[in-house]
């Protein structure tokens, strides 16, 4: 037990990469045990998952799990890991959110090995960008999460995968070889002979290389999240990847972009971030407005979601930057709640395409129904999805607003009008795919949800009534990291970073 | 009768694993007599070539950390060379066991083949050990001659033979060019010995800018540059490349890189330290022009081998952005990017020696029919594009790195660019082997491809993860050199 717990991070990083190499060792044709030890390895990794989320302290330090060892003597580069509330609760989401795409996966029918070998891969990759404490672990995880998306979206997508997945590959690592360089220039600027984040954040940077630096990190997150005008990989990327590798970018993929703000961007250059506020609230807002309305009139309705998205990420940047209390909580908060609500919505519109390959909104009406199960819980996802009190939404958006209101009238105007067209353009889909006359033929044969569909969409319901009843429980674990957050970016200086080494 | 006590000789021992090498490539020679002709399932002359590189492996090893000049200063073993040594036992070694099934399937179950790249491998190890012009000269050409026979091997496909007859014409020409630099110098300096040429820069300050001797700096400097296959001195690299056999394209691009690289460097920091801030923006040009010539050119190719030898143009380009630094750290890093380069790209061309077949449209659908080649192609590529944990990644982070500490902010962003700008048809090859569809290629291979492949892999993933001891190493040798 105590090897576990001082280890857990790294049980939790490679205990995916495990399964995944177990994999290789079946044959090609046994699909059936495939998908038993790749859904076993997921659920250990759930379990771990909930062990740090219950083991993490709200009172103690802010970075708790910490490891340390040297690793790359001559280069400086060390393997280092710990994780505050924020990264905490990112973990155990991925470990959810993996674990559920292994089991809503059973239905793929070429290269089954493969599928789930890459699931497998992407959240040891997801995790170990989380965990990680150096710069250049960091990077190499978050370059490592790449290749096996790649695949996913290559050999398992729509018709015009091969298009979509050279593109988000390149955009991606256009953006991340960039961060390079201002990793090497942060580095020499230390002058201190390693990577550490925390040890960096008391750097005093002069303004005019903090700008540059800034910008490059910023560029390489913005593409991840991704935010206007970097988001143009994002729905095609979406729309022809599977449904577990929708589900995998944008439930956990996307908040990689956010968490990058958050533990780099943010802490490491607040002169530049202040300045550069302005810009990034104008982007997020103009995001939010003009995102929401290209969503209304989208025909096909995963790229409605895909779009509805990015507004969403839109505003958990924009209170994230703005640095106030409510706002930072908010948007965390926000993080998780998209996490579970897209991931939700993504999932429901996977089972539908497993049953009817029409993704257009035209082609369905009446499915409530048909499939009164199924638009029960799509309902639920989409009403927590724009925020309706006693679901998860509402919490994260209230505290974002006040958040954002407290910084910007102005600011707070516009985004909540983004959540007005947010209503519409996700009722209205609803109301056209759901209601009305059942009409067309083949719809009349569609079948409601089965036992494992049910099984699988169940704990992501819950936790949307779960956290929206009782958020506190959940807030409450990230006040510290929040307060010591906001204390780096104001003051330079990492003064209430305190690392628990025992 | 062999004199014993010459054997015994301290100074001999300093040239021991290439005599060692000469000596077994004489067996293979007589060897391949025999075989001759006669139907085989196995390559009998390359398991001879191999015991020959185990056998100079097993005599360098004792030569580790020794540091001693022989015959005059002509050639020396320090802690550099050693380097290069037993790199270019890695690249030799890899070549013959990638070839040990092609040959037997393509008729070229030859001594020659086998006894060719030993000598070579002496050429290039003598290169990285010489401290005189004249002897980088003569094992240079040593290597060249045998390159040049090892590329027209295939001597009744006329792509091989048009490639040979470039390479030989245009590697001539550049020959000259090296030569008579040497000569320039010689005139300028009044030694060949590499020290020496030091020392009188050094003592006549006023003589340094003597035309002559500038003029023969430069020479030299575009002979290695011809050898290393940088733009515009490249354009024999594709075709060369593309008509031979595909383990000699792949010992062309790294071996034949790594030893034009050991000599430039040794001369360059030996010799004319003193002309780096005249050379810096001059070497800068031409690797920014070999970055994006590279680059750009093989985003258009069809056939891999063609890709990869605009590819292996690029890495020369990326690899001179560490001579434009000229620090310790970047030194060191060109030396462990040689090496990672070695690795995956005799990788990537032996898995397509293992395929038989070179263009895109023939490879679609092999990664997921033979599992094991697609993943070392993913490794290969991954690798080349930079993508960590493999040695791809860990060489560009070490050698920009050092470009940034040098501050050469500029040439290293424009470098990333390219990385970025490469993985395109790093990936694409990727498309081809998993994305496009069922493969209706049989193939046989065996052992010996498996194994080659298995150390190419463990070769890119261990320097990838742990290179830690490799790295200091390299940072010592460099240090005393300098």
């Amino acid at each position: 037990m105590e090897i576990i717990t001082n280890h857990l991070l790294t049980i939790l990083i490679f205990l995916p990469l495990a399964g995944a190499i177990t994999l290789l060792g079946f044959q090609r044709d046994n699909d059936g045990g495939v998908k038993l030890i790749a859904s076993f390895f997921g659920f250990m990794n759930l379990i771990l998952g909930l062990v740090l989320f219950f083991c993490y302290s709200g009172n103690g330090a802010v970075f708790q799990f910490v490891e340390k060892y040297q690793w790359i003597k001559s280069l400086g580069i060390q393997y280092y890991l710990g994780v505050d509330a924020v990264s905490m609760y990112l973990i155990t989401a991925t470990t959810l959110m993996t674990a559920i795409c292994l089991v809503a996966s059973w239905n793929i029918k070429k290269y089954v090995r493969e599928y789930f070998l890459c699931i497998l891969f992407v959240e040891s990759g997801v995790i170990g960008a989380l965990a990680a404490l150096d710069l250049v672990l960091f990077y190499i995880f978050w370059e490592v999460m790449l290749i096996p998306m790649y695949f996913l979206i290559g050999i398992w997508g729509d018709y015009k995968r091969i298009y979509s997945t050279l593109k988000f590959y390149i955009y991606t690592m256009a953006g991340s070889v960039i961060m390079l360089v201002a990793i090497f220039t942060l580095y020499w600027l230390n002058g201190k002979g390693n990577f550490e984040i925390l040890g960096m954040y008391n750097m005093s940077i002069p303004a005019s290389k903090q700008m540059l630096l800034f910008l490059a990190f910023f560029v390489a997150f913005a593409i991840k999240v991704p935010l206007i005008p970097f988001h143009t990989w994002q729905p095609d990327t979406y729309v022809n990847a599977p449904t577990a590798g929708t589900v995998l970018l944008a439930a956990v993929l996307s908040k990689m972009g956010v968490y990058g703000f958050y533990r780099f961007a943010l802490p490491l250059f607040p002169e530049a971030a202040m300045r550069f506020t302005p810009v990034i609230a104008t982007l997020t807002l103009v995001a939010v407005v003009y995102i929401s309305l290209i969503a209304i009139v989208q025909k096909d309705m995963k790229r409605l979601i895909a779009y509805s998205s990015v507004a969403h990420l839109a505003i958990i940047v924009l209170g994230m930057y703005l640095l106030t209390t409510q706002g930072v909580q908010g948007a965390i908060f926000q993080m998780l709640n998209h996490t579970v609500v897209t991931g939700a919505l993504f999932l429901l519109l996977g089972i539908l395409f497993e049953r009817s390959a029409s993704r257009q909104i035209k082609d369905y009406s009446g499915l409530a129904k048909q499939m009164p199960l199924y638009a029960t819980f799509f309902m639920i996802a989409m009403l927590a999805s724009v925020g309706l009190p006693g679901t998860n939404g509402f919490i994260g958006e209230f505290l974002l607003f006040i958040g954002i209101f407290k910084a910007n009238i102005f600011y707070a105007v516009i985004a909540c009008s983004g959540t007005v067209l947010g209503a519409i353009y996700i009722l209205w889909m609803y109301q056209r795919s759901f209601f009305g006359p059942l009409e067309k033929e083949e719809n009349k044969k569609l079948p409601d949800m089965n036992v494992r569909e049910f099984g699988y969409m169940i704990p992501l319901i819950i936790l949307i009534f779960v956290m929206g009843i009782f958020p506190q429980y959940f807030i409450k674990k990230f006040n510290n990291t929040t307060v010591s957050f906001i204390n780096t970016v104001k003051t330079g200086h990492a003064v209430s970073m305190i690392i628990d080494n025992k | 009768m062999i004199d014993f006590k010459t054997l015994a000789d301290p100074k001999l021992i300093v040239i021991l694993p290439e005599i060692v090498l000469t000596i077994f490539a004489m067996v293979v020679l007589i060897a391949g007599v025999f075989s001759e002709g006669k139907e085989t399932k196995y390559s009998s002359n390359g398991y001879i070539a191999i015991i020959g590189i185990i056998f100079s492996f097993l005599v360098l090893i004792p030569l580790y950390g020794k540091d001693i000049s022989a015959f005059n200063h002509m050639v020396v073993l320090d802690g550099y060379a050693f380097f290069f040594k037993v790199v270019t036992l890695i690249i030799a070694g890899l070549t013959i066991i990638s070839s040990m099934n092609y040959t037997v399937k393509n008729g070229l179950e030859l001594g020659e083949y086998y006894a060719l790249i030993l000598f070579a491998a002496v050429g290039m190890m003598l290169m990285a050990s010489s401290t005189n012009l004249i002897m980088i000269f003569i094992a240079l050409e040593m290597m060249s001659v045998s390159i040049y026979c090892l590329a027209a091997f295939k001597r009744k496909d006329d792509k091989s033979v048009e490639g040979a007859i470039k390479y030989f014409i245009l590697g001539a020409f550049s020959a000259a060019f090296l030569l008579f630099g040497m000569a320039l110098v010689y005139g300028g300096t009044g030694t060949f010995d590499l020290k020496e040429i030091f020392n009188y820069i050094k003592i006549y300050p006023e003589y340094r800018y003597n035309p002559m001797l500038i003029g023969g700096i430069a020479l030299i400097a575009t002979g290695f540059l011809f050898k290393i296959s940088t733009v515009p001195f490249h354009m024999w690299t594709p075709d060369v490349y593309q008509g031979a056999p595909s383990p000699i394209s792949g010992f062309m691009a790294t071996g034949v890189k790594a030893a034009a690289f050991a000599a430039f460097l040794r001369v360059f920091i030996t010799s004319f330290n003193f002309y780096h801030s005249d050379y810096a923006g001059i070497i800068a040009f031409f690797a920014v022009i070999t970055m994006f010539g590279g680059n750009l050119i093989a985003l258009a190719q069809t056939n891999i081998k063609r890709m990869l030898a605009y590819s292996s143009i690029a890495h020369a380009g990326y690899m001179l952005v560490g001579i434009v630094a000229s620090t310790q750290i970047s030194n060191s890093a060109i030396l462990f990017y040689l090496l990672g380069y070695a690795f995956m790209n005799i990788g990537a061309f032996s898995v397509l020696a293992t395929i038989g077949k070179n263009s895109l449209e023939d490879v679609k659908g092999v990664g997921l029919k033979y599992p094991f080649l697609g993943i070392a192609m993913c490794v290969f590529m991954f690798s080349m594009a930079g993508v960590p944990p493999a040695v791809g990644f860990l060489g560009k982070f070490y050698l920009f790195s050092a470009a940034i500490n040098a501050k050469l902010y500029g040439l290293t962003i424009l470098a990333v660019i390219n990385s970025a700008i490469s993985a395109y048809y790093y990936l694409r090859v990727l498309v081809y082997f998993y994305f496009k569809g069922e493969s209706n290629l049989s193939l046989n291979y065996n052992m010996s491809n498996v194994f080659g492949l298995s150390l190419a892999i463990a070769g890119v993933l261990y320097l990838g993860i742990l290179p830690s001891s490799v790295i200091s190493y390299l940072q010592q040798s460099i240090m005393h050199l300098m």
